[in-house]
């Protein structure tokens, strides 16, 4: 990599591994990695089972393909898929998955974002689950400007939740002709029931195409049509294909069968004339050096072990080159610039935990130099959170950490957040968590998320306990308060789990950590679709 | 001194002499059909000039537009080739009185031998050894008493075939005089439709016969000599398709026997320029004269070989009068040639000749390997024209060297785009029999050539293969992909289903599934799966291993048609489409009301046959006119419409079949 026509100078940047994988610790970790990786695809193969056989069977039978077959058929061959919040409303009473495929793919050489019903899950139904990972997926599109491809068969709203459901529903529809006023086009494609609000996707998407014989888009159906007006109408009269494609012009296209509509879907968009409008990718996009293989014996089974993010990195970026900015400084937190599939980035990286003023300080500096050239982020978090005790409060911590806030917060380059192992307190929000609108966020499933550590919340509370128990002169009960302590720490630990953060969409799916380097290079490909400009006004502070 | 040379002749015979004129700097002039206008001849020749149309008659049989050539173009001589016009007398008369040089024999000449019967009677009075035989039809000897009179006084079995003519057509085998009738009525019918005249020839027909011939030569000074048989055998429908030389029947001895034989022929009618004299000789080396080609042979190449001479050379000095030179009139014969004729044609389908664009045409160079074609890639093969694609010609120290050269030549050759015989060549080459010399005219009876031709494993060969083009297919469209283009192949956080190509191939559905996991590669062909791991893959080549055994697949991609060649074999498949055309539930022809309105005329009625563009109904909305028209030429099949109805848009107005598909339903 010392060719004259080499972008940087990168001599010295190839980070060196001091990963030993025949080490006790490699061992261990990758053992509870694999483990919790086969718990993962325990849980993929019932979000990828839907209703499950029989209703897959019937579905079929009915000569209609399932949600995954009309995905894989609308992607251009051999393409990637992203899938987003695969196990949304996992632990909930609905469906793991929520009813709905939702992703970023290549659709006619144009990155889009996916949105898919599972009319085997009890019709596919909207419930609250659904709704909020529809939702991230129509916020990912408009922050990343990705056009939406909505393969619609929806019964609707699941009548029984209908109260969280109908005020914030009204979203889609706001979202989608929102969308379309910003330049990024929306097309519906209807294989099925898209019927009263669900009337209003292929309504409200600039583009629309019809199932004959499947798709049934209207307001009310016979029965409510009856009711209402004592009219006698059928279902094609009244929301039929070629109805809408002759009549009303509600569709644009009637297609003959579910492959007519793909093919007319594809062709749409490669008919969109599209453009990206971030540079692309400018660096060679070659291999790390080092095998990605091993990424599942970095990450430690307990948390509370640190380790050092460039082993990750080594195994991640492009070529495993790092220009480190700032070595010996703050070095609980490592800081340079690399690139992923030839997209320069700046990487944020936890190393040792704690933030300190220093940390915090240098983060913000970083922040500010990669917003001066363009240049997105990577944030990769295991964090405890920022430091406390007299010392480090009377140096002023908070101005600092605040300092590292106000420079997440007003970046506006794009960032890319993902937790490796643990996110804490409020270096969730300084490492650019899910409030901080990162364009995508990920967690590798061993990683643990909450205000603080089980552990320690539990101590807090025990210790809060027994000053009131003290200030009230009541005398302490030791028992009482070890079953309380042992409660809280299994539910916050329960609540910390990946499992349970991803199903309630606090990040935007798990990630085998072998495969960090690939969502990394479809996350940046996928934000380049919009500008890629940083926040300008000031010079760079330096702290 | 010849200057210019027109060459009246197509395709590899045209390149070949194209190739010693210009050596010799002679201007060359193609003449072309209409089909033939982009053939590799035409690029070739200095000056070309169009024959117009297509059929032979139309083009390279008109003598009188090859000599307007000639004179359009200055040239001086003319060489026929072989085929077409090479042994028409009146052609070369033509030409001389046209005062332009005829690079062949003399008109006499060609006229002494083109009656089987007439060259025979010759011969045979010039010592020449003839197998008996008798004329029948040209002096009306045609009624049965005289027919198995004639018949038994050859001897049984007798052959039947036409007098003026060749190439197999009109011949009958006749074991018994109860055949016999039946057999010269069928021949002379044969006879007077592909010759003209229906004179056929009844003669002892040779068990086993071998096809053994000798070049000779003959300049303009009353030198003949000879330079050795060649061994044309190996016949398919009684046309040649492996020559070689020497033959592996023919001693020293039997070889001045035949040479002697062959001179005394060719001077028996002062013959001028190249010629072959063709015998039949039987397992005993008994040889018998059937009949003198006064033309170059499209076998000549194993003589070139065997001999280091350019008989085209020869030929154009012959014909500048020069005296034979010493390298002919002290020829020797070294080593051994195999030739065989690649032809566009079925073996399965009972050699049928085949059609197509030739995409790819490529012989591999290995030393002692010539390839005479007329192909190149891109070349159409058409109906008109005989479908022999190419001569591939191996020569080595013996004929076990020639034969193992050239069936690997010919195993490595690439030829896509039409169906070819070079399975059946190569097996051929590859089988004992032959490999021993162990062969006569009827080899192809005794070996059925669909089992020769027949891959060892067809089933591996297609799984392999089709494995191959989806992985190349997967590679092409990687490799062209817009954005995320260093991704991993279809790549899935959630896996769904596998990657699906499906291919036909040869009327049966062939359905590829893969993905490239972190584990490699997971395939499966028709649902089973393979063995297999992945060297690389790119869209011309991939390197895999299946079921412990490593190949490398080329992989050539024309359209939908996927040309594969492996040491498995060759294989061609079509990519089914992932999204077929749409059928319409309506019937197809549908015409329809594009907006309300009233039918104010009805123009056509059912069953009428209407063109494209034909005005089939009138509408009248909004106070203006709409006509709609038939799409294609057609017939009416159904008429929904009457003046005065009122319809809605989308109202099936009619129904107009495509001609075409009514014809074919």
């Amino acid at each position: 990599m010392t060719t004259s026509l080499e972008p940087r100078v990168t001599e010295g940047t190839i980070l060196r591994s001091a990963l030993d994988t025949r080490s006790e610790q490699y061992r261990a970790n990758h053992a509870a990695q694999l483990a919790i990786l086969a718990e993962l695809e325990e849980q993929l193969d019932i979000v990828r089972a839907g209703g499950g056989p029989r209703y897959a069977e019937r579905h079929h039978a009915r000569g209609r393909l399932l949600v995954r077959e009309r995905l894989e058929l609308l992607l251009d061959r051999d393409s990637a898929f992203l899938e987003l919040s695969a196990l949304a409303a996992h632990g909930t009473e609905f469906t793991v998955g929520a009813s709905l495929v939702t992703g970023i793919g290549v659709v006619a050489g144009v990155e889009c974002v996916v949105i898919a019903h599972d009319p085997t899950v009890r019709g596919g139904a909207m419930n609250p689950w659904s709704l909020k990972k529809s939702l991230r997926a129509l916020e990912i599109a408009r922050r990343n400007r990705l056009p939406v491809i909505n393969l619609v068969e929806s019964g609707g709203a699941d009548l029984p939740t209908q109260s969280e459901l109908f005020v914030p529903a009204g979203k889609i529809f706001h979202d989608l002709t929102e969308l379309s006023a910003m330049g990024v086009p929306t097309i519906a494609l209807v294989f099925g029931n898209s019927t009263a609000g669900g009337a209003y996707v292929p309504g409200m998407c600039d583009y629309s195409v019809l199932v004959d014989q499947q798709a049934k888009v209207f307001l009310g159906g016979p029965p409510l049509v009856k009711m209402a007006t004592g009219e006698n109408a059928d279902d094609e009269e009244l929301g039929g294909a070629r109805m809408h494609a002759r009549v009303s012009g509600l569709a644009d296209h009637f297609a003959v069968d579910e492959r007519d509509a793909i093919r007319l879907g594809r062709r749409i968009v490669s008919e969109l004339n599209w453009r990206k409008h971030g540079p692309g990718p400018s660096l060679p996009a070659d291999e790390p050096v080092y095998d990605p293989g091993e990424l599942l014996g970095i990450a430690p089974a307990d948390i509370r072990v640190p380790y050092d993010p460039r082993e990750v990195l080594a195994r991640t970026v492009d070529g495993s080159r790092f220009g480190e900015y700032k070595p010996e400084y703050g070095t609980s937190l490592v800081t340079g610039w690399a690139s992923v599939h030839g997209y320069p980035v700046g990487v944020l990286a936890n190393a040792r935990g704690v933030l300190f003023s220093e940390e915090a300080k240098k983060a913000a500096e970083f922040i500010q130099l990669a917003n001066q050239v363009d240049t997105p982020l990577v944030f990769l978090q295991n964090t405890t959170g920022y430091m406390v005790g007299k010392e480090y409060e009377q140096g002023g911590i908070i101005k600092d950490g605040a300092k590292m806030i106000n420079a997440v917060t007003n970046s506006s380059v794009p960032h890319i957040t993902i937790n490796t192992a643990a996110s804490f307190g409020a270096g969730n929000y300084g490492m650019s968590g899910r409030a901080y609108d990162p364009r995508l966020m990920f967690a590798w499933p061993g990683a643990k998320l909450a205000v603080m550590g089980a552990a320690q919340l539990a101590g807090v509370l025990s210790i809060v306990g027994k000053a009131a128990a003290a200030a009230a002169g009541r005398e302490f009960d030791q028992d009482a308060d070890d079953a309380r302590r042992r409660a809280v720490e299994a539910q916050i630990e329960a609540e910390s789990h990946s499992f349970f953060v991803t199903a309630r969409l606090y990040d935007d799916g798990l990630l085998d950590p072998r495969d960090t380097r690939t969502a990394l290079g479809i996350a940046l490909s996928a934000a380049h679709s919009g500008p890629v400009e940083g926040r300008r006004g000031f010079g760079v502070f330096r702290m | 001194m010849i200057r210019t040379l027109l060459v009246a002749n197509r395709g590899e015979i045209a390149l070949r002499v194209i190739r010693t004129a210009r050596e010799m700097d002679i201007a060359t002039v193609a003449v072309y059909s209409d089909p033939d206008a982009g053939a590799p001849f035409v690029a070739a020749a200095d000056h070309a000039v169009r024959l117009p149309g297509a059929s032979p008659a139309d083009t390279y049989l008109r003598g009188d537009l090859l000599i307007a050539a000639a004179r359009a173009t200055g040239a001086d001589a003319v060489h026929p080739g072989y085929g077409f016009l090479s042994e028409n007398a009146g052609f070369a008369r033509a030409c001389a009185d046209a005062g332009l040089v005829f690079v062949g024999p003399s008109p006499e000449a060609i006229e002494a031998m083109g009656s089987k019967t007439a060259a025979k009677e010759r011969m045979a009075a010039a010592g020449v050894p003839v197998l008996p035989g008798v004329l029948i039809g040209a002096a009306g000897e045609t009624d049965a008493a005289a027919l198995a009179e004639a018949a038994d006084g050859i001897g049984y079995p007798v052959l039947v075939k036409a007098a003026y003519g060749g190439g197999g057509r009109g011949m009958r085998i006749v074991h018994c005089a109860a055949e016999l009738a039946e057999a010269v009525d069928g021949a002379r019918r044969e006879a007077a439709s592909s010759f003209g005249n229906d004179t056929v020839f009844l003669e002892r027909f040779v068990e086993r016969p071998r096809h053994i011939e000798v070049q000779v030569f003959g300049d303009s000074h009353g030198t003949v000599v000879h330079l050795f048989e060649r061994e044309c055998s190996i016949q398919r429908r009684y046309q040649k398709i492996i020559e070689e030389a020497p033959s592996p029947a023919v001693s020293p001895e039997l070889r001045a026997e035949l040479g002697a034989a062959a001179v005394a022929a060719a001077k028996a009618i002062d013959y001028v320029g190249a010629g072959t004299v063709e015998f039949v000789m039987d397992q005993d080396g008994r040889f018998f004269f059937l009949e003198v080609n006064t033309r170059l042979q499209v076998e000549h190449p194993v003589t070139e070989a065997v001999t280091g001479l350019d008989l085209v050379r020869v030929q154009l000095q012959v014909a500048d009068g020069e005296p034979l030179p010493a390298e002919v009139t002290g020829a020797v014969l070294t080593g051994h040639a195999i030739e065989a004729r690649l032809y566009a044609e079925d073996v399965p389908a009972g050699f049928l000749p085949a059609t197509g664009i030739v995409h790819r045409f490529a012989v591999p160079a290995l030393p002692g390997v010539r390839v005479d074609a007329g192909v190149a890639d891109g070349s159409a093969v058409a109906v008109h024209y005989d479908p022999m694609l190419a001569k591939v010609i191996a020569y080595g120290p013996t004929r076990d060297a020639a034969c193992r050269l050239l069936a690997r030549a010919l195993a490595d050759t690439r030829v896509h785009g039409v169906t070819t015989n070079r399975d059946l060549l190569v097996g051929i080459l590859r089988e004992d029999e032959f490999r021993r010399g162990d062969i006569d005219t009827a080899y192809l009876t005794r070996h059925d050539p669909v089992d020769l031709g027949a891959a060892r494993d067809p089933e591996t060969t297609l799984r392999v293969h089709a494995l191959a083009a989806a992985l190349a297919g997967a590679a092409g469209r990687r490799a062209t992909a817009r954005v995320q283009a260093t991704v991993p192949s279809g790549w899935r956080n959630v896996p769904n289903e596998d990657q699906l190509t499906s291919f036909t191939a040869g009327g049966r559905e062939v359905h590829v599934r893969y993905r490239f996991g972190r584990d490699g590669l997971r395939a499966s062909v028709d649902g089973v799966p393979p063995d297999v791991a992945v060297g690389s893959s790119s869209p011309e080549r991939v390197r895999l291993t299946v079921d412990g055994v490593g190949r490398t697949v080329d992989v050539h991609r024309v359209g939908e048609a996927v040309y594969l060649d492996s040491s498995l074999g060759a294989t061609e498949l079509f990519e089914l489409e992932r999204f077929p055309e749409p059928q319409s539930a309506e019937e197809a022809g549908s015409l329809h009301a594009p907006m309300p309105g009233t039918v104010v005329r009805v123009e056509v009625a059912e069953g009428q046959h209407v063109r494209a563009g034909a005005v089939v109904v009138v509408l009248e909305a909004m106070k203006m006119e709409h006509v709609v028209r038939a799409p294609t030429d057609g017939v009416v099949a159904a008429l929904h419409a009457e003046a005065g109805l009122t319809v809605d848009t989308g109202h099936v107005l009619a129904v107009v079949h495509e001609l075409d598909a009514e014809v074919s339903a």
